[in-house]
């Protein structure tokens, strides 16, 4: 069973968003880690990049495969979660927190409204199955 | 995709009892990884022990007075040195001189020889040895679904086999094997394995398969922290990578000389007797390799990949056949086919990462040794 979070926001490709504000802190979701398998390396962006909706900001690999990461809202890049190539292992033990891979300054706050609740994105996940 | 088309070993519920993630690989439905992850699974084969379905595996028996002469026709290493209980590595290659396909050549007597090849490539070989026929006098058998074959391999790997054979295993001696009872089943034991671990391979009857490998996973105490683990395809790869062995499709090809494999030790030019593709490897010898497959780490954050080109000096001049991490040496290494005057350790490279060029450097291979 996926941990989801409830206070959290969701989109199809497996990331989450925790809003404050206008900025959003953005990872991957326990679903996605666990498909992906052991994470050994996090390519990301920096602080001043910029992103559209749906732009992939970086990207994950495990041993076998490479998958993009993309941002559900757009926004600029504030800062990065720079220790996190050290254990990269967090994405995957601790997905929604330690694991968080950027903050992003929203340009429109109402794009995080329009993700999914954690029961939609149950929901999604379990039609999907 | 559905399953069904897919070939399955005889132990494919027990995967998927383990929380195998069920792969297709090369036609057969196998697990890349199990619940503990291949980081876990590499690491744990290090450091106690690893099980490994190997079933897919081939195997092809050569029988009769002609069995030596026909093998030893047929690939580079020399049969004739080989005695009764002893196996090689080897390789089947073709009238260019390049590789048909890597394998292991077993000497159960002077006209018994058993021919394990990789799963990907049974059909090939056992047509290739077959229309190379020539008059022996030889019978050839495909006997690859009379066999399972799981491999047991770490430190703990000796331990637990013998706890269940009523062979000595002391005096079964690295690519030696010999034939006894593994909990009761006739099986055939070599000391040899894909991992750079000490370890045993073990072959038996296909019905056999579940009760040796829940024996090996009770023996062997998993789903204790210093247990054995069952290891997927994934930490199989990595295992095999950071002791440098070459895989079929990767390292070695129909257009890849052992030689530029770096496969030079088990090709014997001296050997009595021709064998396929002789003259042009000894050619090849003679003339100089113009490419050489070396190793390398990265040296910049990233992961190489098979298939991403290398430059150096800023000219393209070579290709990653097999990159990944290395979780036990906590690097990222490969291998690369480099133009032979760069193929040398220390030599600077750089490697296209989707588009990013990150700086590696050519190593010593095997870049893990295990300590004896």
């Amino acid at each position: 069973m996926s941990n989801i979070p409830e206070n959290l926001r969701y989109s199809k490709d497996h990331e989450w968003i925790e809003v404050d504000g206008d900025i959003a802190t953005i990872g991957i979701t326990d679903y996605a880690q666990h498909a992906l398998g052991d994470v050994v390396y996090i390519d990301m962006p920096r602080a001043g990049d910029k992103f559209t909706t749906h732009e992939a900001f970086g990207s994950v690999e495990s041993v076998k495969a490479v998958s993009e990461v993309f941002t559900p809202i757009a926004g600029e890049v504030t800062e990065v979660n720079d220790g996190l190539n050290d254990t990269p292992e967090k994405v995957n033990n601790d997905p929604y927190d330690g694991g968080w891979m950027i903050k992003l300054k929203m340009d429109n706050p109402l794009e995080a409204d329009a993700m999914l609740s954690a029961i939609e994105y149950e929901e999604f996940l379990a039609a999907s199955a | 995709m559905s399953d069904e088309n897919l070939k399955k070993t005889p132990l494919n519920e027990a995967h998927r009892r383990l929380g195998g993630k069920m792969v297709d690989f090369g036609g057969w439905d196998m697990p890349v990884q199990y619940t503990a992850g291949v980081i876990e699974e590499h690491m744990r084969c290090r450091t106690r022990a690893g099980l490994f379905d190997v079933s897919h595996m081939g195997e092809i028996w050569v029988d009769g007075h002609g069995a030596v002469a026909f093998v030893n026709r047929l690939t580079t290493n020399d049969v004739t040195k080989l005695v009764n209980g002893q196996a090689h590595y080897s390789a089947l290659t073709n009238e260019q001189g390049g590789v048909v396909d890597d394998l292991l050549v077993y000497r159960f007597g002077l006209d018994k020889l058993l021919l394990v090849v990789n799963a990907g490539t049974t059909d090939k070989d056992w047509d290739w040895i077959t229309s190379h026929k020539n008059g022996e006098d030889i019978a050839l058998t495909n006997a690859s679904a009379d066999y399972c074959q799981i491999a047991v391999q770490g430190p703990d790997a000796t331990g637990i086999v013998q706890k269940l054979s009523d062979v000595d295993l002391s005096d079964v001696k690295y690519y030696h094997f010999t034939t006894g009872r593994v909990d009761g089943v006739e099986s055939i034991i070599s000391r040899t394995g894909y991992t750079g671990e000490d370890g045993f391979e073990v072959y038996a009857k296909p019905e056999f398969a579940e009760q040796l490998w829940d024996k090996f996973l009770e023996v062997g105490r998993y789903g204790e922290d210093d247990g054995i683990l069952p290891c997927g395809l994934a930490a199989r790869n990595t295992l095999r990578l950071e002791s440098a062995m070459s895989l079929y499709g990767h390292e070695l090809a129909d257009d890849i000389s052992p030689l530029e494999a770096g496969l030079g030790w088990i090709v014997k030019l001296d050997k009595d007797g021709d064998f396929i593709g002789r003259d042009k490897i000894a050619a090849l010898k003679e003339k100089g390799l113009t490419r050489k497959l070396a190793g390398f780490e990265m040296r910049e954050p990233g992961i190489a990949r098979d298939g991403f080109e290398v430059s150096v000096n800023g000219e393209k001049c070579g290709v990653v056949t097999s990159g990944s991490p290395a979780p036990f040496l906590k690097k990222n290494i490969g291998l690369a086919f480099l133009p032979v005057e760069f193929a040398k350790v220390g030599q600077e490279i750089t490697i296209d990462v989707r588009g990013k060029h990150l700086k590696a450097e050519v190593v010593p291979t095997p870049f893990y040794k295990r300590q004896k």
